[in-house]
């Protein structure tokens, strides 16, 4: 009897192994659920609903408003920093360089910094950082908008920020967000971690290989 | 036996080339260790691990030439911050870097962490050059 239980128990264990293995890669989807039973042909059909990115709209370092609408069908990274911090941002921005080296070259892909000191950091002074960084074109966004509007997107995406602390500056935490194309979250990584960096660069090519990922070029 | 006996000279040997140390040595070496913690705490974020700055935005700890020819200014950098246009290894930077709340001792370290670390070479930078160099700060 007892022999049969281990039986059962090193299968069991071997079966889930195997199934984290498997070629057949995904990236889990987080944030919460909602169940919908609708009804499609008359019948009755429950429907998973995720989380998505809400409607928002920026404007970004070349002065060009950037909606939500800006990101459809773009696989992309979101983080907040502002462009006098410092502590965690450099070392978000110096591993987040590799991330946009890479994925430059790809249309449907996308970076987002929103910045939390909109006061300090204007549009220009954004273009600044931005030329000083060496990132040009469309691939990585810095963005500018009303503290209120860029509070309340970090909680849509997880990310705790606090306004300014005695010590005159701001809280944050250097999370990078990987949204899909549908807005859903995917993966939240340490961004001060250069080896957590590496593995989101990793996940971002499984996700670009998922079915309802790829490129409609 | 055999190995007692290895052991014991061993020991001896140890102790022989740690005693043949010169006293300017075991002093670099105290310096440099304890900077190194102090570079870990308060510069590395911006500078990076091998002192290699941030593109356009934050200057590299390489360039020798200028650390050597502003040596007497260096701890003055680091407590008060530094603003203004400055070139590095050729290029311009003009962003600001915040003061710093670090004792004479420590700045002595760090100082010589830096300017003996990412292909930098000199001497010590001790408390008593740091503290008289502090006495000058604009």
């Amino acid at each position: 009897m007892k022999k049969l239980i281990y039986a059962i128990a090193f299968i069991l264990l071997w079966n889930a192994c195997k199934l984290n293995s498997g070629g057949n890669k995904a990236l889990p989807i987080f944030g919460n659920k909602e169940a919908v039973t609708k009804t499609v042909n008359g019948k009755q059909v429950t429907d998973t609903l995720y989380q998505t990115i809400p409607a928002f709209k920026f404007v970004n370092q070349y002065g060009d408003t950037i909606t939500d609408k800006s990101l459809d069908g773009k696989i992309y990274v979101a983080d907040f920093f502002f462009t006098t911090c410092p502590n965690i941002c450099p070392v978000m921005h110096r591993n987040m360089l590799p991330v946009y080296n890479e994925f430059k070259s790809h249309a449907d892909f996308r970076i987002i910094s929103h910045t939390i000191d909109p006061k300090y950091d204007t549009v220009p002074v954004l273009k600044k950082y931005a030329d000083k960084m060496g990132i040009s074109g469309n691939t990585w966004w810095l963005l500018h908008g009303q503290k209120n509007d860029t509070y309340t997107i970090a909680k849509s995406y997880l990310v705790s920020l606090q306004e300014k602390n005695p010590q005159g500056q701001y809280v944050h935490d250097g999370y990078f967000i990987l949204i899909d194309k549908q807005k859903r979250i995917r993966g939240t990584y340490q961004g001060t971690d250069a080896k957590e960096v590496e593995k989101m660069t990793a996940d971002i090519k499984t996700l670009m290989a998922e079915p309802d990922q790829k490129s409609t070029k | 036996m055999k190995i007692k006996l290895i052991g014991v000279i061993c020991i001896v040997l140890t102790a022989l080339v740690i005693s043949c140390q010169s006293d300017e040595q075991v002093e670099f070496n105290r310096y440099f260790s304890a900077g190194s913690a102090v570079y870990q705490a308060h510069c590395q974020n911006c500078h990076g691990a091998k002192g290699e700055g941030l593109q356009g935005l934050i200057p590299s700890l390489t360039d020798s030439a200028y650390l050597k020819s502003n040596r007497s200014q260096l701890a003055c950098f680091v407590k008060n911050g530094l603003k203004g246009q400055i070139k590095i290894s050729g290029k311009q930077f003009e962003g600001e870097m915040p003061p710093n709340d670090l004792s004479p001792v420590e700045i002595a370290q760090v100082l010589t962490y830096v300017t003996n670390s990412f292909g930098n070479k000199s001497a010590t930078i001790t408390i008593d050059q740091a503290n008289a160099d502090l006495a000058k700060c604009n």
